[in-house]
């Protein structure tokens, strides 16, 4: 069984800070990636991010992965970064169980773990919604953006949310035609600036319209969406369709957090948070000692949240298993100050009467 | 109506443009940041102070026309492209307008393009005088247009014919 300091599951976004911030205070980290490199979603993200300075803000989420792994090996005599290892269990006594590829598997006990495993992406119900060409955002973006894929000719863009606006625009520029961008929900969820530089791209967005059908043989080839009702009733009669060979759904992400209540962590149900979160404390500690957690697997947010969330975690954990740096009180201050900058508008309102709920 | 389309009404266009007399005297932002949303790498950007967010980085951008130069360090660092520049001094019949543009190809400056309103429709053509695209602009270049003066307040994107 291996030993270990501070283990943290998850080399995204929040992962990655959360390792920064732990290692820069002494601590002993071990990293524990299931993709094959680290940064997450990051690898993806070829748009410039929101937020302030001490975010990343202006940089395209591709140059923050290299950022942060800069600053990482600025301590790597603390850090081990095992890729390609997957975390498949957390018990009670403490063990985290891992596999490492396809054919090693073993034990880590940790003094303490802070989990950041993301959120995954929510799935929409239509009839043939399996029929190849039906992608999910997060695998367009892959394709496109990791692999250098077009994923195909022509899409209709299924959620208005930031996801679906973003990837929208870089199906753009790669090339794709997007047909039209369309959103149950009455009004646009993204940042409006997304909207509009795709709408003067000549791309429509139809709010309050969903997917009815999808219709092919072997794949996709035509689309049959429709309007909604106030109460999200379909209205017969306003069918539309169109000829696409791809149908990206982006309907949203949940929190992707098994583990943590595997473990034991008390968990919530907060709509506000994208689903079943861990109850916590102020320093991202779970109701379970020295379980800490940050980034999406606490709640849906943006991702420079989740790193500063990450930051803070990484900080707190470090300190509770007896590597407080000096200036904790001073980092701690100013990763509070950050987040609530970050979440003092409208869009962080609504993410803060979620968080409410949960900390403890 | 903005809140569905992402187009924003004439009226909302007018409010962040500054006065006539402002534009004819050299280039100016029109930052067309309608919603607040966690964001200040314009106000970081400026060398001149002439953009300010503010304590709360949720503010909506403020321009100080007076201070802004027209430089426009602040189209490609906007994340939202949601900054333009316009200069009236040259012309009394057309504006200088300088936009972000993402896409490939890039237009070839002296070309003739097409102007396209917040739609995305097709307005007016445009000549495209300046195509800047240096390292420090990180991939977002920025396209310097010249265009009839009737239609500065409509045409907000370029179409490159392939």
């Amino acid at each position: 069984m291996k030993q270990a300091e501070l283990v943290i599951i998850g080399g995204g976004p929040a992962g990655l800070c959360a390792a920064i911030s732990a290692a820069s205070s002494g601590t002993k980290v071990v990293i524990i990636e299931r993709n094959k490199s680290l940064g997450g979603q990051l690898v993806k993200q070829t748009h410039m991010f929101f937020g302030s300075e001490k975010q990343y803000a202006s940089t395209r989420g591709i140059d923050i992965t290299d950022i942060l792994l800069d600053e990482l090996d600025k301590y790597k005599e603390n850090v081990e970064i095992m890729t390609n290892t997957t975390a498949v269990g957390m018990y009670e006594d403490g063990i985290i169980t891992v596999l490492h590829k396809e054919d090693n598997y073993f034990k880590i006990n940790p003094k303490a773990v802070v989990v950041c495993t993301g959120a995954f992406e929510k799935s929409l119900a239509f009839p043939n919604n399996d029929l190849p060409g039906i992608y999910g955002a997060g695998a367009v973006q892959t394709l496109m953006n990791v692999y250098g894929v077009k994923p195909g000719n022509k899409v209709l863009m299924v959620g208005a949310g930031n996801i679906g606006l973003i990837v929208s625009y870089q199906l753009m520029q790669a090339g794709v035609e997007v047909a039209a961008i369309l959103d149950a929900a009455p009004k646009i969820g993204g940042y409006l600036v997304h909207a509009s530089k795709i709408r003067r791209m000549g791309v429509p967005i139809l709010t309050g319209y969903t997917v009815k059908e999808a219709i092919g043989k072997d794949c996709l080839e035509k689309a049959i969406i429709c309007q909604l009702d106030e109460k999200f009733n379909q209205i017969f009669g306003t069918e539309q369709e169109f000829d696409v060979d791809v149908m990206c759904i982006s309907v949203g992400l949940t929190p992707l957090n098994e583990l943590l209540a595997m473990r034991g962590c008390e968990m919530k149900y907060i709509p506000q948070l994208s689903g079943t979160v861990p109850v916590r404390n102020e320093n991202y500690e779970t109701t379970v000692e020295n379980v800490f957690v940050a980034g999406d697997t606490t709640g849906v947010e943006e991702a420079s949240a989740a790193m500063v969330e990450g930051y803070l975690a990484g900080l707190c954990a470090a300190a509770k298993i007896g590597h407080k740096p000096e200036d904790f009180e001073f980092r701690k201050a100013d990763f509070v100050k950050q987040l609530s900058d970050l979440r003092s508008g409208p869009v962080g309102q609504h993410i803060l009467s979620g968080i409410e709920q949960i900390v403890q | 109506m903005f809140e569905k389309t992402g187009i924003p009404s004439i009226e909302m266009i007018m409010e962040k443009f500054p006065t006539i007399d402002r534009i004819n005297k050299g280039p100016v932002a029109v930052v067309e940041c309608y919603k607040k949303i966690p964001c200040n790498p314009c106000q970081t950007a400026c060398k001149f102070n002439a953009i300010t967010v503010g304590d709360d980085i949720n503010n909506i951008p403020e321009v100080n026309i007076d201070n802004c130069t027209g430089c426009a360090i602040c189209l490609s660092k906007c994340p939202g492209l949601a900054i333009m520049t316009v200069d009236g001094s040259k012309s009394n019949d057309t504006v200088q307008m300088r936009i972000p543009y993402e896409f490939l190809p890039l237009p070839i400056e002296g070309s003739i393009v097409k102007g396209l309103d917040r739609e995305g429709k097709y307005l007016v053509d445009v000549k495209v005088l300046k195509v800047l695209n240096p390292k420090s602009f990180d991939r977002t270049p920025v396209i310097t247009f010249e265009v009839d003066r009737n239609y500065m307040y409509n045409v907000r994107n370029i179409k490159v014919e392939v």
